[in-house]
C-alpha cells in the first residue's frame, strides 16, 4: 500500500479560522454571503476577494455579498496592513470556496444521480446531462458548511478562472460616486450624540485645572467626562459638541510633558539616544577580498503624518456592562484586545464592527478614537456617541511614521568593486499597534487617572517583513554585508506603523548609496543594478521600466532622471521607478514611469490604481512632508503647516504591470514608496549633481546640500 | 434665531439657526446630507465642497448667512444612480477614487469647472482642483475622468 501524498496544509487564515460557514454562506435571495476578516481601507481589496469567491464558486460576482468584519463572526485576520489582504484572506477565501464547490458537487451528485464529473456549474446553477440541475441555493438546506476546512481541496487552475485576473468595477465606487452614506462619518445610529475629547496642543500635557462652568452653560449639553487628563463634552448636536469643546478648551490649564527633541538635528539626535541593537542580517563571503578603500554616506528622513483627509471618528454604544463599538480600525479583534485591557471586562462583553473610513495607510487615530467613544459614551446613559477628531487632533496626536537615521559603509576592492557592506538604522520601532502587547496602546488609555505606560514602539518580526530593518538586507549579489538596527528605546514623538514602515527609509538610501557608487565609476546607474542582480523577476521589472521610459533619455538644462528599485518586503512585489525631475525655482517630479511585478494580479487596474496611487503618495512624502516641532508640541497640525502634493504639482505615472498568472498574488499599496522615493533623489542628482541625502528633498535642502558639497 | 431660506439642489429650503454657523453644519446636521464631507473645518482641504451658485466653495467656512437666497448645489444635487451626471458617470467608468473621501468635493469643484470651461485642458483641471487635497493618490484618475465628462457633455 502506498501513502497518499500530502495535502498541502491550508492557508494560514483558514487554519487559524477553520469553520467554512465563518466565511461563506448561501443566502435564500440568491446570493452569496462572503466575510473576509481583513477590511475596505480605501484599496479595493473587497472587490479583489469578491472577485475571488465567484470564482472558485462559480457565481456572477453580482450575487457575492460582502460583509463587514465584526468581532461578533467574522474570521480573526489580525490587520489589514503590509499588503498581505489578498494573500492572507484571498487564498483563505480561494480555498474556502474550492472545498465548498466540492461540497455541493456532491451533494447534487447525490440528489441527481450520477457522478460528480458530470456536472458543471454556471452562476450556481449545478447541471448534468439531460437537463438535471440543482443550485447551491436549493441544496443549501441539506449541506451543512459549519464544518471546519480540510486540506486537499483544489483551486481552479489559472487558464479556468474568469473573474479573477480582470479588471472589474470595483463594488464600492457607486455609493462614493453618488454621495450615499457609506463612510462611517456618514452613518448615524438612533438616538446617537456627539462627543468631542479635549486635547492639549501641548505633547503628553497635564491636565492642572479643568473649569467646566462655561461649557456646562452650552446648549444641548449632556455630560462632560473626565478621567485625569482626559477630558471630553457629550452634546445632544455636533454643533453643539464643537461649542461646549471651545468652551471647556478656555477653562483648562496644561502644563508640558516630556520635551521633544530639536527638530534642527533630528538625525543626530536619533544616534544619540538610549537604543537596543540588533543584527539584522550578517553574510560572510565565501572568499573575502581585501578592502582598498571605503566609501560611507548617512541618509535620513522626517517622520511623517498619515494626513488621512477624513479625521478619525468612531462610534460607542453601552448596554450595561456591554459595549459595541464601530471602528475605521485595521483590526477589530486587535482593537478589542485593547479595549478588554483598558475596560477590564472579559472580550466577550464588547463587540467591534468595522466601517469604512477614509484611506488608511497604517496605524493612525482610528483605534484611539474608538476607545474615546468608549469612555464618552459611559455618560450617554446607553445612547451611542460619536466621536471625531479634530484635524489639529489627526495632525498632532495620531501616531507618525518614524523618523530614520541610515548610515551605508561599503568596502570597495581595487577595482572599486563592492565587496562588503555595512548598514545602519537608528529610530524607533515601527508599530505600537493596538491588541499585540500586555499593555494598551491606545492613546487615552495613557490619559486617565490611572494609565497605562504610554507603548514604546517596537518592531515587527523579519518573518513579518521587519519594521525600521524592512529591506534593509540587499536584493544585490554583494559578497558581504552586516545590517544592524538601533531601535530608541525613549519615544518622545508617537510613531507607529505608517505605509513601508522602514522600507521607504532604507531603500531611499541603499538605492542613492548605489547611484552614488556608479556615478563614481562612471557606470550608468541601470546597467550598475543589472551588474549586480541574478533574480531574473528584479532584472525584468528593471529592464521593463527602462524600455518603458526610453533610458535614458536625452537631458536637457534643469531636468534629470533617476531610477529605484526594491522588492518590497524582500519578498512581495517587485517595483522599479524612473523618474523624470524639473529643477528651477522649485523641485518638480514631471513622469514616473513604474514596472511592477505582483505575480497574479488579480484585478489588473486594482493593482495600477495602487501603485500609480502609491507613486503620488510618496512623491508627496519626498517633496514636501516633513513634521514639524518644537520642544513642547507637534506645529504641523494643520494642511498649511504641513502641505501636501497638490493637483498641480502631480507628476504624470506610467504603469506596466508584468503579469504572472502562475505565481500567488502579492499585495501591490506598498510597492511603489521605496523605489519612488530613490527615483526622485538620483534624478534630482541626475539634474544638478548635488546630492540631497535628507528627505524632504526641498529648495532649502537643495541649497544646504549645494553648500556642503 | 432668524430664518435664512435658500434653495438647496433646487428645493426651496428655510432653516432657523445661528447665521454664523458653518454651512457645512446645517447640510450635514439639521439637513441630513452625507455628500459633503468635514476634511479640516479651515477651508484647506476641499472635502466639503458645494457649489454656490456656479461657484465651488467650502461650506465648513463659509456661514449659513451668506447663502440666503442662493442656490446650493451637493453631490446630491449633481445626480443620482437613475439619472448620473456626466461627472458620475465618468468616475465610475475611470475608477477614479480609492477611498473617495475626498471625492464629493473633487467632484463639485469639476462641476463649477464645467460650468465656466466646457473645453478644459488638463493643466485647466488641475487648476481647478488645486484647492483639493487628496490623500490617496488618485489625481489623475480623477483629472481623466473629468476630461472625459467635459467630452461627453460637448458631444451631447
Amino acid at each position: 500500500m502506498t501513502a497518499e501524498p500530502a495535502s498541502p496544509p491550508l492557508p494560514p487564515s483558514l487554519a487559524a479560522n477553520p469553520r467554512l460557514s465563518s466565511w461563506i454562506n448561501f443566502l435564500p435571495d440568491g446570493k452569496v454571503r462572503v466575510s473576509p476578516g481583513k477590511v475596505e481601507i480605501g484599496q479595493g481589496i473587497v472587490t479583489a476577494l469578491a472577485q475571488i469567491a465567484a470564482d472558485e464558486l462559480d457565481v456572477d460576482i453580482a450575487r457575492v455579498r460582502m460583509v463587514r468584519a465584526s468581532t461578533s463572526a467574522s474570521p480573526n485576520e489580525g490587520v489589514t496592513s503590509g499588503s498581505l489582504s489578498v494573500q492572507h484572506s484571498g487564498r483563505a477565501i480561494r480555498f474556502a470556496c474550492a472545498e465548498i464547490r466540492q461540497i455541493f458537487l456532491e451533494a447534487a451528485a447525490e440528489r441527481l444521480g450520477v457522478e460528480t464529473n458530470a456536472l458543471s456549474i454556471s452562476d450556481g446553477t449545478i447541471s448534468g446531462p439531460g437537463n438535471i440541475s440543482a443550485s447551491y441555493w436549493e441544496l443549501a438546506s441539506e449541506v451543512s458548511l459549519d464544518r471546519d476546512a480540510t486540506p486537499g481541496a483544489t483551486p481552479k487552475p489559472v487558464a479556468q478562472r474568469t473573474v479573477a485576473g480582470n479588471s472589474v468595477q470595483r463594488l464600492d465606487i457607486p455609493d462614493k460616486v453618488f454621495g450615499r452614506p457609506r463612510f462611517i462619518h456618514d452613518s448615524p445610529l438612533p438616538g446617537m450624540l456627539h462627543g468631542r475629547v479635549l486635547r492639549s496642543e501641548l505633547s503628553r500635557a497635564t491636565l492642572t485645572e479643568l473649569n467646566e462652568d462655561k461649557a456646562r452653560k452650552v446648549e444641548g449639553l449632556v455630560a462632560i467626562v473626565r478621567d485625569g487628563n482626559f477630558a471630553g463634552v457629550v452634546s445632544e448636536t455636533e454643533a453643539g459638541a464643537d461649542a461646549a469643546l471651545a468652551a471647556l478648551r478656555k477653562g483648562a490649564t496644561w502644563s508640558p510633558g516630556e520635551p521633544l527633541p530639536n527638530e534642527a538635528e533630528l538625525a543626530e539626535w536619533l544616534k544619540r539616544q538610549p537604543a537596543q541593537t540588533t543584527v539584522v542580517a550578517n553574510r560572510q563571503a565565501t572568499s573575502p577580498a581585501p578592502t582598498a578603500r571605503t566609501i560611507k554616506r548617512q541618509y535620513s528622513r522626517p517622520y511623517i503624518a498619515h494626513g488621512s483627509i477624513a479625521p478619525s471618528c468612531a462610534m460607542a454604544q453601552w448596554d450595561g456592562d456591554k459595549v459595541r463599538v464601530w471602528t475605521h480600525s485595521q483590526g477589530v479583534y486587535l482593537l478589542r484586545s485593547d479595549l478588554t485591557l483598558v475596560l477590564k471586562i472579559p472580550k466577550e462583553n464588547i463587540i467591534v464592527e468595522h466601517m469604512e473610513g477614509a484611506g488608511c495607510y497604517g496605524h493612525n487615530g482610528a483605534d484611539d478614537v474608538a476607545l474615546d467613544a468608549v469612555l464618552l459614551a459611559k455618560a450617554a446613559g446607553g445612547r451611542p456617541v460619536r466621536v471625531q477628531w479634530s484635524r489639529a487632533d489627526e495632525m498632532s496626536h495620531a501616531p507618525f511614521g518614524a523618523a530614520m537615521t541610515i548610515e551605508i559603509e561599503a568596502g570597495l576592492d581595487a577595482n572599486g568593486e563592492i565587496v562588503d557592506w555595512h548598514h545602519q538604522i537608528w529610530g524607533n520601532g515601527h508599530s505600537a499597534r493596538p491588541g499585540r502587547a500586555e499593555l494598551p496602546t491606545l492613546l487615552a488609555a495613557s490619559e486617565l487617572a490611572k494609565p497605562f505606560p504610554r507603548a514604546i514602539a517596537a518592531d515587527p518580526s523579519a518573518a513579518a517583513g521587519g519594521g525600521a530593518d524592512r529591506n534593509s538586507i540587499p536584493l544585490y549579489d554583494f559578497p558581504a554585508w552586516q545590517i544592524e538596527c538601533h531601535r530608541l528605546t525613549i519615544m518622545p514623538i508617537r510613531a507607529s506603523a505608517l505605509r513601508t514602515l522602514g522600507a521607504q527609509g532604507n531603500v531611499f538610501a541603499i538605492e542613492s548609496f548605489l547611484d552614488e557608487l556608479a556615478s563614481e565609476r562612471g557606470e550608468d546607474p541601470v546597467a550598475f543594478r543589472l551588474r549586480h542582480l541574478s533574480d531574473p523577476r528584479a532584472r525584468d521589472v528593471i529592464l521593463a521600466v527602462a524600455r518603458r521610459a526610453k533610458w535614458k533619455p536625452a537631458k536637457q538644462d534643469g531636468t534629470g532622471y533617476g531610477i529605484g528599485y526594491s522588492r518590497y518586503k524582500n519578498t512581495g512585489a517587485y517595483c522599479a521607478a524612473i523618474a523624470e525631475v524639473e529643477v528651477g525655482e522649485d523641485i518638480s517630479v514631471k513622469r514616473l514611469t513604474l514596472a511592477v511585478d505582483v505575480g497574479e494580479a488579480i484585478n489588473p487596474d486594482g493593482v495600477v490604481n495602487q501603485i500609480e496611487g502609491g507613486a503620488i503618495q510618496v512623491t508627496s512624502w519626498v517633496l514636501k512632508e516633513r513634521v514639524r516641532f518644537d520642544t513642547t508640541r507637534i506645529t504641523s497640525n494643520s494642511w498649511t503647516e504641513y502641505p501636501i502634493l497638490r493637483f498641480t504639482e502631480v507628476p504624470e505615472v506610467d504603469v506596466e504591470v508584468i503579469s504572472r498568472p502562475d505565481i500567488e498574488p502579492v499585495g501591490a499599496g506598498e510597492a511603489a514608496h521605496g523605489p519612488v522615493t530613490a527615483a526622485i533623489g538620483n534624478a534630482v542628482f541626475d539634474a544638478l549633481g548635488v546630492r540631497v541625502r535628507d528627505l524632504p528633498i526641498t529648495r532649502d535642502r537643495l541649497i544646504a546640500a549645494m553648500e556642503n558639497s | 434665531m432668524p430664518n435664512i431660506r435658500f434653495r438647496l439642489n433646487g428645493v426651496e429650503t428655510e432653516i432657523d439657526a445661528d447665521p454664523d454657523t458653518p454651512l457645512l453644519t446645517i447640510l450635514r446636521g439639521r439637513l441630513g446630507l452625507t455628500g459633503p464631507h468635514f476634511g479640516c473645518g479651515a477651508g484647506e482641504c476641499g472635502a466639503c465642497n458645494v457649489l454656490l451658485g456656479e461657484h465651488a466653495i467650502t461650506s465648513c467656512d463659509t456661514p449659513f448667512w451668506s447663502v440666503a437666497d442662493k442656490d446650493v448645489t451637493t453631490i446630491e444635487g449633481l445626480g443620482n444612480a437613475q439619472s448620473p451626471h456626466a461627472l458620475q458617470r465618468a468616475f465610475i467608468a475611470e475608477q477614479a477614487l480609492q477611498c473617495g473621501y475626498c471625492l464629493s468635493g473633487i467632484m463639485m469643484s469639476a462641476a463649477a469647472l464645467l460650468k465656466r470651461n466646457s473645453d478644459p485642458t488638463t493643466s485647466d483641471v488641475k487648476e481647478a482642483l488645486d484647492r483639493n487635497l487628496c490623500r490617496c493618490g488618485s489625481h489623475n484618475r480623477m483629472v481623466r475622468a473629468i476630461l472625459r465628462a467635459a467630452a461627453e457633455l460637448r458631444s451631447s
